[in-house]
């Protein structure tokens, strides 16, 4: 009874921060955070990790396929390279090839073709055992039939480290993720939070300097993911080490890491810090997985310094920023964020397109308002308010005028 | 929990029961039905299972056969000091006399012969010929008898004797031709009292005349053993004053007749028909075996004998049961450990394969289950004899000369072959079930924490897959330690087990106490090891499945 009293406990210290903003849009938090982190770094003079660009790359992917059957190329071309200690995160759908890109990495499957290098040396003719890589699983795969000290105490049993050496490191490792008391457990004898918790210092304890997780949060509930979301980014950073962070969520992708991999269809659609995954989407399958994205469709009727016109499906004419488009005539879709997205003239700029919208559903959510629009044929259309005073309480049926600045509106690949 | 406890008394339900028996209430219906729903499995059980078990069980200790056959013998044998070095008193042999007498008329004394010559060989003759020559033991008094008058002579009249009044009229009626069932002998009173021998021992003649021969008792002469009691009643000088039936002239004659008999040594007569009878050792194993009940199966199931001085070993060459018993054990603990060393391997790339193939394999694995045991084990017959395919193919390739060919059939090589080929699936279900369930991640795991191939499975896989060895062990050791056929078949007399033995006896030497006995031990045995198993490795270490 008591350890679970402790397990509580210990479980509500850490999700708090968690609860307060739990109304708050995820996406938007993790952006929060981002900017919060880039000030930290301005004002030590640190460089922001995700700001170097890397000449001495630690980790290398070079023009690399894969395919299981023969047939199919599970990976298409990937071309990644990180510096050390970048936290890292492959984010995509089911099936786009994380796992497989990360499995290759561990040296449990081999690239079909192309070249994995780690500190300058290839890597792929190096058996997975001696790669030195510590890997956190989606199950934690802690051994069942040892206790959580022989657990953590097998890396550096294969290592040939003497007792006391390995019960000082062991000892180290679970206080640095505050299970020390769960030492002579079994791994069934624990909550999933705890299995994880065990498993990361389970990879972390023979020191490497490249850890690699496969959603490791996947099976906890939110409240819990988060936490240990916070736990692991700190943790890689204070310890230095380099991560590759798989997750098809892209909550925990732009709360975590230094840079993202979205990955789709085998390939990298974009490589980017995540505010700028955020911001500035480079084609619209990023832009439609990352956050809430508005889009319509149109086609480009003028390329000019920086500017495009673009006349939608309804014959309105719109400007917005080319970003993944190059001629004029070519199909395009406009991608514009529902936060960017203003009704009260007062808050435009002059150059702000105005269009007309009627109102379809009002959503009251605490600290935003959600409003669903008709806007130039498309229903779907969403527009988000932050919750103040003097903002108004829209009725279905309303008719408005809405507008955003042509820089956060985005041509992007149709 | 403090809350809880903090109350007083025990929670009650809505009712005001308490809430314990307003619970047991409502699951004694639930009880009821899954009760209803197996329990015509357990019947079946119980009557296919238990029971037998229990019978066997009972059979191996079970001895009523010495005391049934022979019940004034052994009684009076009771007070005999087999130390004293002196055969049995002659009431004994008079006794004996009567109970081989009837033994032999109901053709009992042979199976009493043979279940003694288990313990003194030789037993089984000797009550063989006694029963042929005892009649000649009684005939001197029949004789004797008959001389002095016609009267006893004849059946009509000692039934009119030896039966009451109501019965005589009753027999004299009765018609031998109808459905009526003939009317069962009723002694007459005065001479039950008067001639008590006699009234016995025609009370058990004219019973197994009447029910076991299903004869008519007008038509049967009297056993000599009547004659016998007859006589001993008489000597004695019963007050014949009182009596006035049939027959009473008869027997005053007869009873001043007798101290002039010629009388019979029953001792001698014995001796006569067999001087084994004087034997000290033939009457302590009957002395020894007289209670109802007998370690004697068991003592003899491992290789010891009763005597006078408690249960002692049997001497060296007749020593077998041990030795088999220790064979069987060293034979299926080899089969159990081929089965895994052949079928891990197996399982284990079973267990890694895409479902499809493994499939298709697991049908190969299971393909013995569906070809005949007899059939599996002729192949092997067919396999491994000195001019099969294995020797053949070992001369082909030059491993050994022509002239040595290998003797791998009719020995041990050739059961724990065979054996290993059949019980092999049960290793390889229950280990693919479990390895079924050891996610693949687990090994990943260990690689990436440096481990190498080696130790990842010795250190990881292998211990996760111990419960699937436990299992099929278990399955295949218990399997094999009572297997009949193939050892049979295939294991010549060096290649045996002890079921061969104990079917030995159920069915060629109708031992069926001493067959009882090592099923008994062998069950022991068996369950022994299991806690034995469940002590060292625990038997929740074993899963036959997910
Ligand atoms: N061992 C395998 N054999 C064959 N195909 C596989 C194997 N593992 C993954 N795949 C296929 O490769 C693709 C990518 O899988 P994966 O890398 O697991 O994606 P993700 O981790 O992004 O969900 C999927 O289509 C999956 O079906
Ligand atoms: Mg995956």
């Amino acid at each position: 009874m008591p350890s679970e009293r402790n397990l509580t406990n210990h479980e509500t210290r850490h999700s708090r921060p968690a609860q307060v903003n739990r109304l708050r849009p995820a996406a938007e938090f993790a952006l929060l955070l981002i900017k919060q982190r880039r000030k930290r770094a301005e004002a030590t003079g640190e460089p922001l990790l995700a700001d170097i660009k890397s000449d001495s790359a630690f980790v290398e992917f070079e023009r690399v396929q894969k395919s299981y059957d023969g047939e199919n190329l599970v990976v298409k071309d990937l071309n990644l390279s990180m510096p050390k200690g970048e936290f890292l995160t492959m984010l995509g759908p089911s099936g786009s090839g994380k796992t497989t890109c990360l499995m290759m990495l561990a040296g449990f499957e081999t690239a079909t073709h192309g070249d994995i290098r780690l500190a300058g040396k290839s890597i792929n003719n190096i058996p997975p055992h001696k790669r030195g890589i510590g890997m956190v699983f989606q199950n934690y795969a802690l051994f069942p039939h040892m206790t959580v000290a022989e657990n953590l105490s097998f890396p550096l049993e294969v290592r040939k480290m003497g007792k006391s050496d390995r019960e000082a490191k062991v000892k180290r490792a679970l206080d640095m993720v505050q299970m020390g008391s769960f030492a002579g457990r079994r791994p069934a004898q624990l909550s999933g939070g705890q299995q994880q918790r065990i498993a990361l210092a389970r990879a972390l304890v023979f020191e490497p300097e490249l850890v690699l997780m496969d959603e490791p949060l996947g099976a906890l509930d939110k409240q819990l993911r988060e936490t240990l979301q916070f736990e692991i980014t700190n943790l890689a950073h204070d310890l230095g080490i380099t991560v590759v962070y798989v997750t098809h969520d892209q909550t925990e992708a732009l709360t975590m890491s230094d840079r993202v991999a979205v990955f789709d269809d085998g390939r990298i659609q974009q490589l980017a810090p995540p505010d700028q995954l955020y911001e500035a989407p480079e084609n619209s399958f990023v832009a439609q997985f990352i956050g809430e994205n508005n889009t319509l469709e149109g086609v480009v009727k003028e390329i000019q310094n920086g500017h495009a016109l673009v006349q939608l499906d309804d014959g309105e004419l719109i400007t917005a920023k080319p970003v993944n488009v190059s001629a004029v005539g070519e199909r395009t879709r406009v991608s514009i964020r529902p936060e960017r997205v203003e009704y009260k003239p007062d808050r435009l700029s002059d150059q702000a397109h105005m269009l007309d919208a009627e109102v379809l559903e009002f959503i009251y959510m605490g600290d935003v308002f959600r409003t669903r629009l008709r806007v130039a044929g498309s229903d779907s259309f969403v527009m988000k308010c932050r919750n103040a005073p003097d903002q108004a309480r829209l009725k279905p049926g309303e008719k408005l005028k809405i507008g955003w600045l042509p820089e956060d509106c985005r041509a992007l690949d149709a | 929990m403090a809350d809880i406890t903090d109350q007083s008394g025990p929670m009650l339900a809505a009712d005001g029961r308490p809430l314990k028996s307003s619970l047991n209430r409502a699951l004694r219906r639930q009880k009821l039905r899954a009760l209803a729903l197996i329990a015509p499995l357990l019947i079946f059980i119980m009557v296919t299972f238990i029971a037998p078990i229990a019978d066997m069980l009972f059979r191996s200790v079970e001895n009523q056969i010495v005391s049934d056959t022979l019940p004034r013998t052994t009684e009076t044998l009771a007070d005999w000091d087999a130390d004293s070095g002196e055969i049995p008193p002659p009431e004994v042999f008079e006794a004996l006399y009567t109970d081989i007498f009837v033994a032999q008329e109901r053709k009992l004394h042979t199976r009493l012969g043979s279940r003694l010559n288990y313990e003194l060989s030789g037993v089984s003759s000797l009550f063989r010929k006694s029963g042929r020559r005892v009649d000649d033991i009684g005939e001197v008094y029949q004789d004797q008898f008959e001389d002095l008058d016609d009267f006893w002579k004849d059946s009509e009249t000692w039934n009119a004797l030896m039966g009451s009044d109501d019965w005589n009229a009753a027999q004299i009626q009765w018609d031998e031709g109808s459905d009526d069932p003939q009317p069962p002998f009723e002694p007459r009173e005065e001479i039950t009292g008067l001639l008590p021998q006699t009234a016995e021992i025609f009370q058990i003649f004219a019973d197994f005349v009447q029910r076991e021969d299903e004869d008519n008792l007008a038509d049967e002469d009297p056993w000599e053993l009547v004659y016998s009691a007859l006589y001993t009643d008489l000597i004695q000088t019963p007050d014949l004053s009182g009596y006035g039936g049939p027959g009473s002239a008869e027997l005053l004659v007869a009873m001043s007749a007798v101290p002039d008999f010629e009388t019979v040594d029953h001792a001698a007569a014995f001796e006569d028909i067999d001087e084994d009878w004087h034997s000290i050792e033939v009457w302590q194993t009957i002395q020894t075996y007289s209670p109802d009940f007998t370690s004697g199966y068991f003592l003899n199931a491992v290789d010891m004998k009763k005597s006078p001085d408690g249960p002692e070993m049997r001497p060296d060459d007749e020593q077998i049961y041990i030795k088999l018993f220790i064979r069987t054990l060293i034979m299926s603990l080899a089969i159990t450990g081929s089965c895994i060393l052949l079928g891990y391997p197996v399982a284990w790339i079973l267990a890694n394969l895409p479902a499809r193939t493994a499939n298709l394999l697991m049908i190969l694995v299971l393909l013995p289950f569906w070809t005949s045991l007899l059939v599996r084990t002729s192949a092997w017959k067919v396999m491994l004899q000195q001019q099969g395919v294995v020797n053949d193919t070992l001369v082909w390739l030059g491993l050994v000369a022509d002239d040595s060919r290998l003797a791998l059939i009719n020995n041990q090589t050739g059961t724990i072959i065979a054996m290993t080929h059949i019980l092999l699936p049960f290793m390889i279900l229950p280990l693919y079930s479990v390895m079924k369930t050891i996610p693949p991640s687990y090994l990943r795991a260990a690689k990436s924490l440096g481990a190498t191939n080696w130790t990842a499975f010795w250190r990881v896989y292998f211990p996760q897959s111990v419960p699937g060895i436990g299992a099929g062990s278990i399955l295949v050791f218990i399997l094999a330690i009572g297997y009949y056929i193939t050892p049979e078949l295939v294991g010549g007399t060096t290649g045996t087990f002890i079921s061969n033995r104990i079917a030995y006896h159920i069915s060629s030497s109708l031992n069926w106490g001493l067959a009882a006995a090592l099923g008994t031990i062998l069950l022991a045995l068996v369950l022994g090891l299991y806690w034995a198993y469940d002590r060292i490795v625990g038997i929740d270490n074993v899963k036959l499945g997910g």
